[in-house]
């Protein structure tokens, strides 16, 4: 091999391997740049999953807890509440639950796994105010629901938004799973979400 | 006089300053036959100037994690400090305003057309970056309609349907989009986490970008030079010393014809600063003048003015095919950006300026003006019955201009004959 002679076939390796180490250097640093916008470890325990206790939810009780900054309301529905979930479906605006406001496992006649068990995010879907629980019959609500006090929506007790008011769209269920047969996660899936 | 000879001697044997002044002023030959549109770029820059003076100037004031209250501090407590923010806050609609003409005027005269594509690229980026850079501004001060209008927005990135990538697996979220909100966001709501990082883009990321952008945009053009209202090549006619005969040096003939457009201009900027520094709910939406509240929504959720035709086209878009009707939007909103890319490409009229097109031209390029001044009205109302028709059929009527008549339409009509040499100026 002489010293004048340029071995080009050595040099293109040269300049692509140099170029594809170089690469995944810059991804690699990368990294650290784009994982920092993630949530904070601050942020994550703020965001935590929370779990409720529904071993001493008494028939037709609600009880609320705080998840992500916003009301969660787990409700223990009688068998009266249920039956007269289907006896209105006649005046709801998506009885069937199309629009997407519940995880899949909560798209059913009940929206929820068990069907006594309803786990809401309590804000109006129309201007977030904190709808109020009708637990008895009222003059609007005859087999009991959700009356928002703001602008007058009404949910039934499986959190369907009545026709003929401002909120658009069903209340929303959150992600939520049971980590046993009495307490509840809410945010996380990885207790059961099958009855 | 000997000394500052030597000086610039001096320098200039080790930088090319003469050599630059020339090139980009005092020999850079501009077409004579300039028009009342062409103030608009110029007045870009003025404005361009603006923001980053003031906005240096309101950085010193204001304080991320408690961005409504250091806006009030700024407007009540910091002396002359709501001067300094309302020159800011108008001064970001005064941006889109001038950027928009100027873009009309490209669009009128065919300013895009070879060879000046790269000009009509690096402005569109400009404008992009500006998008952003006015997104992110609005949400700092934090008020009800920051932290609301960041909410849809920041939403939008949930239409995307598809499984998590890896590198943003934020816990527990199923789908890109969910992943992505949160990446953004920082947090799992709306919080000083999303302000602190949207302060950091605005005040150095995007400004950095901006700036060196609207320097190659300058660079592109003095290297092919201006379009003019003709549309006429004018460096295909020079003397015996190379210089285009209809052209004149920007120094001092466009220098001192830009100045007064600047003097007006700014007068009527002070005028709007001094006495509809709100414009009506328009410059500053009113729901911004009460905090952020995550449990208190705006009756109505409205963009700021610039970027109603977009918000419009969103809306508009009610089709649930194969994939959601809010994925169809926000495909609608970005191809509606993305096609001005493509603009000089997509026109294939043999002529450049609307002086020699036809009628056709003419009447289409009108009716797209006014479609999109509509679409800009109603991305600011409420979307409801013929408010959401009328939105749908300016949708279809945007789209089907760049894609139908920009390539063909020169088919179907007859144009007038384009002159050798350029018309009017002395």
């Amino acid at each position: 091999m002489s010293n004048d002679g340029v071995n080009t076939s050595r040099r293109t390796f040269l300049i692509g391997l140099t170029s594809a180490i170089g690469a995944a250097g810059a991804v690699g640093l990368a990294v650290p740049f784009v994982k920092s916008w993630l949530p904070s470890a601050k942020a994550e325990n703020a965001g935590a999953p929370v779990q409720v206790d529904i071993s001493k939810l008494e028939l037709g009780q609600r009880v609320v807890q705080e998840w992500r900054g916003q009301p969660v309301w787990v409700v223990n529905r009688t068998e009266k509440m249920l039956e007269g979930l289907s006896q209105i479906e006649g005046s709801l605006r998506d009885p069937g639950s199309e629009e997407d406001q519940q995880p899949p496992y909560a798209k059913n006649q009940w929206r929820s796994i068990k069907k006594e068990y309803l786990v809401l995010i309590g804000t109006c879907t129309h201007l977030g105010c904190s709808p109020l629980y009708e637990q008895e019959p009222t003059v609007q609500l005859d087999h009991g629901g959700f009356f928002c006090p703001c602008h007058g929506s009404m949910f039934d007790l499986a959190g369907r938004v009545y026709q003929g008011v401002p909120a658009p769209t069903n209340l929303v269920v959150p992600p939520h799973s049971y980590l046993s047969e009495s307490v509840i996660i809410v945010g996380s899936e990885e207790g059961e979400t099958q009855a | 006089m000997r000394v500052v000879n030597g000086l610039i001697d001096w320098v200039d044997a080790r930088l090319p300053v003469v050599n630059t002044y020339k090139k980009h002023m005092s020999e850079y030959y501009a077409p004579k036959n300039f028009n009342f549109w062409y103030y608009f770029g110029v007045l870009s820059m003025v404005v361009l100037v603006n923001q980053l003076l003031t906005g240096i100037w309101l950085t010193m004031f204001f304080s991320p994690n408690e961005g409504f209250q250091s806006v009030e501090y700024i407007m009540r407590d910091v002396q002359w400090g709501w001067l300094i923010r309302y020159m800011h806050a108008v001064g970001a609609s005064a941006f889109f305003a001038v950027v928009y003409i100027h873009m009309f005027r490209g669009l009128m005269y065919g300013s895009y057309k070879p060879p000046r594509e790269l000009v009509w690229i690096f402005g569109m980026l400009i404008y992009v970056a500006l998008m952003a850079e006015g997104f992110l501004g609005y949400v700092l001060p934090w008020g009800n309609m920051s932290y609301w209008g960041a909410q849809v927005i920041i939403s939008l990135a949930g239409a995307i349907p598809f499984d998590v990538i890896p590198f943003i697996d934020a816990n527990d979220a199923k789908e890109i989009g969910e992943a992505l909100t949160t990446w953004v966001r920082g947090d799992y709501l709306l919080s000083t986490a999303t302000v602190n990082k949207f302060f950091a883009l605005h005040v150095v990321a995007i400004p950095l970008v901006l700036v060196a952008l609207v320097f190659l945009h300058i660079l592109a053009l003095h290297e092919v030079g201006s379009n003019n209202p003709d549309g006429v090549e004018i460096k295909k006619n020079k003397d015996e010393n190379g210089i285009p005969k209809d052209g004149i040096p920007f120094h001092p003939y466009y220098t001192v014809k830009d100045l007064p457009g600047v003097i007006i201009f700014m007068m009527v900027f002070a005028v709007v600063i001094f006495y509809f520094p709100t414009g009506g709910g328009y410059l500053i939406e009113k729901p911004n003048f009460a905090p952020a509240d995550p449990l208190k929504t705006p009756d109505h959720i409205a963009p700021v003015w610039y970027y109603g035709p977009y918000y419009a086209m969103l809306r508009a878009t009610t089709i649930d095919w194969f994939i959601s009707s809010k994925a169809w939007g926000l495909i609608a909103m970005g191809g509606a950006i993305a096609i001005l890319f493509l603009l000089p490409w997509l026109d294939r009229h043999p002529v450049k300026s609307i002086r020699y097109k036809g009628l056709l031209s003419k009447i289409t390029l009108a009716l797209f003006v006014v479609d999109f001044l509509i679409l800009g009205y109603l991305g600011t109302q409420p979307a409801t019955g013929l408010a959401k028709t009328v939105a749908q059929i300016g949708t279809v009527y945007y789209f089907l201009f760049f894609i139908v008549i920009l390539p063909f339409g020169h088919r179907f009509e007859k144009s007038k004959p384009v002159p050798e040499r350029v018309t009017g100026g002395h």
